[in-house]
């Protein structure tokens, strides 16, 4: 049927739609609205005659500025900056090649040790962090940027494996074939032609990897107690929650600095992460 | 330029075993052709050929190098893939030069390879674009460029024509044979259409079952099939088969079934008498029975009813049936005859064939 009717669009499409849009971008506007909001306005009665909750008439650069000069903020997002990147190109090396034989090479149990591989992603870290925590300080990580870079990967190559795992079989493999046949190694094969191809699996790994590691809360809470030491998720809430006082405005504008790297990434690659989660390359 | 030498070839997987014993001495500049139904072993013959795929059992010679151990890349052999394998994140020209720079080829001689390939297939006006921008046949074509440019000894082709239109694909056929005349370069052609395999090669191996059916050139197959598989892959519409009786009719052996009966020719009657009253598979192919005429002597001819007509414009396909036996024959497009009707049909009789029931050889 080409002609729809009209209400029909409007019930199954736009306002299932808007609320969605709406739902999902509210919480950032609230972190938003909350972060340049004056203090007076934050902790005025909810009944106060004038209490305007969802927008402000004086907007104030003030929590941000208190956070960056009153707080660790500022190491908070370089370690947390250092450690997703390392573990992230940790992690992303060891998922390609480790993808990469899953996909291509032929050896015994090579279908079950990929499904294994994916299955140690699901052990949930709230109980691995316990075995963890002992190990970290057998070697005596504790406290140190390293304690989350050797314990991330844990959960990351997994989670790349399987991501690229599935985006090379996505990938003729007369590709290799053939340029194993003009002259390449296999590993020339895998680093000229497969990889090349492979960009834009291997960005959303990265950029999944990346977010993962940005985000993560409870190995960083565990493994890391100095407050200049701390990433942005466990700082804002440790360091800005003193008690049972909430300095909400502080609060909200670390929550706000901390997205927008991840956000930034996320716009830059959006195109390549989908057709990388889609997967699929034609010649 | 080589000659290619297949020796007791044996490649199984974990429960199949896919190429069974395969002797076969490709000469020099031969243009050979492998056939066969999907699942018979041809193309892991070529791959074990291009070292794609591990040899289980035998050896394999290229030139006067045994090559079993050494890796595709070692072996100077170029091939063409099914659906093409070009490069997608390079231009034309990459892909073509891919072969060359990995062999570090000085830059100008690449590009002077490339360029003569490049003219040599007409696509010179696509060197700079990606493979998604070309059409499957000029896929085809830069496909056959990148092997060319190489100068192997060997080429190995894998279907390379399947994926096209039908029309286009018999173009790219003459092109690749017209190739071939000017490059003299040895080719190994893998396909399951048998009129490629017919027309392409200089001899066609047929295959089946892991099993090199019949070795030879494309008419001597067609016309002295080896065995029943042979006879009936080759040819198209494929050879009629019917299962008959030998009898000795007071001097002239016949082969019969119920509402036919056909004289042996005396050049087989001495080998069929052997197998008087016993069973044997007629062959005969659709285009050597014909609607009789008075000329054809009565012991060739038999009584049909016309079960379908396919006109085809060129000729007339007739499904037909001689008592229980159902025949295709192919007759001139001016025979007019209607499903149901009568007519009346003969076979050349030089042309018949027959097959041992039990092994299926060709008697």
């Amino acid at each position: 049927m080409i002609i729809e009717r009209r209400w029909k669009k409007w019930v199954y499409f736009y306002i299932p739609m808007t609320v969605f849009v709406i739902g999902t971008l509210f919480p950032f506007y609230w972190m938003f609205i909350t972060a340049i909001r004056p203090d007076a306005e934050l902790y005025r009665s909810w009944r106060a005659a004038n209490n305007a909750p969802f927008w402000t008439f004086h907007p104030t650069l003030e929590h941000v500025r208190d956070l960056l000069e009153k707080t660790s903020f500022p190491y908070w997002i370089w370690n947390t900056f250092f450690i997703a990147v390392v573990s992230t190109m940790v992690s992303l090396f060891c998922g390609l090649l480790a993808g990469y034989a899953l996909a291509r090479l032929k050896f015994p149990m090579a279908g079950t040790l990929g499904t294994s591989i994916f299955v140690t992603y699901l052990v949930p870290p709230t109980l691995l962090f316990i075995p963890l925590a002992d190990i970290i300080r057998s070697f005596q990580l504790g406290d140190t940027p390293w304690a989350l870079i050797l314990t991330y990967p844990t959960f990351l190559i997994p989670f790349c494996t399987w991501l690229l795992l599935g985006y090379f079989k996505t990938i003729a493999k007369e590709l290799e074939e053939c340029a194993r046949i003009d002259g390449a190694t296999r590993f020339g094969a895998m680093i000229r032609i497969i990889f090349p191809i492979a960009v834009p699996g291997i960005l959303s790994a990265g950029i999944f990897a990346f977010t993962l590691s940005w985000n993560e809360f409870i190995y960083a809470l565990v493994f890391l107690s100095s407050p200049e030491k701390k990433t942005v998720p466990v700082g804002v809430v440790s360091e800005l929650i003193r008690g049972d006082i909430y300095f909400w405005g502080q609060l909200m504008a670390g929550a706000l600095l901390g997205s927008v790297p991840v956000a930034l990434v996320y716009s830059f690659f959006v195109e390549y992460s989908v057709t990388g989660l889609t997967g699929s390359v034609k010649g | 330029m080589a000659q290619v030498m297949l020796k007791d070839l044996n490649k199984k997987y974990d429960e199949v075993h896919a190429v069974k014993d395969v002797n076969l001495h490709i000469r020099d500049k031969e243009f050979v052709v492998l056939v066969g139904p999907s699942g018979c072993g041809k193309s892991t013959t070529l791959r074990m050929v291009a070292g794609l795929e591990e040899i289980t059992g035998g050896e394999i010679h290229i030139g006067d190098r045994m090559v079993n151990d050494l890796p595709p890349k070692d072996r100077d052999i170029a091939m063409v893939f099914q659906n093409y394998a070009l490069y997608p994140h390079m231009t034309v020209y990459d892909n073509m030069a891919f072969g060359l720079k990995m062999r570090k080829f000085p830059k100008n001689e690449i590009e002077q390879r490339v360029r003569d390939a490049a003219q040599l297939l007409g696509i010179q006006e696509l060197l700079k674009r990606k493979p998604r921008q070309l059409s499957g046949g000029q896929r085809q074509r830069v496909a056959v460029g990148r092997a060319i440019v190489r100068h192997p000894q060997v080429f190995l082709f894998d279907e390379p024509l399947s994926n096209l239109d039908a029309k286009l694909r018999v173009q790219m056929r003459v092109e690749l044979k017209r190739l071939h005349d000017r490059l003299e370069t040895t080719a190994i052609y893998v396909t399951h259409d048998q009129v490629e395999a017919m027309t392409l090669g200089d001899r066609v191996v047929v295959m089946k079952d892991g099993w090199i059916q019949q070795v030879g050139e494309p008419m001597e197959l067609y016309s002295r099939p080896a065995n029943k598989f042979v006879a009936g892959f080759i040819g198209s519409p494929a050879m009629n088969f019917v299962d008959v009786t030998i009898n000795d009719a007071g001097g002239s052996i016949t082969a019969e079934t119920q509402g036919l009966r056909l004289t042996v020719p005396p050049a087989k009657a001495a080998t069929l008498r052997a197998y008087k009253g016993q069973g044997v598979t007629l062959g005969v192919r659709p285009e050597d029975v014909h609607v009789a005429t008075a000329a054809d002597p009565a012991p060739y001819s038999f009584d049909t009813t016309v079960d379908v007509v396919e006109p085809l414009g060129s000729e007339i396909l007739l499904d037909v049936r001689a008592g229980s036996a159902t025949l295709v024959a192919r007759v001139e497009p001016t025979v007019r005859v209607k499903v149901h009707e009568s007519v009346r049909l003969a076979v050349n009789a030089d042309r018949l064939h027959f097959f041992d029931v039990k092994n299926e050889h060709a008697i």
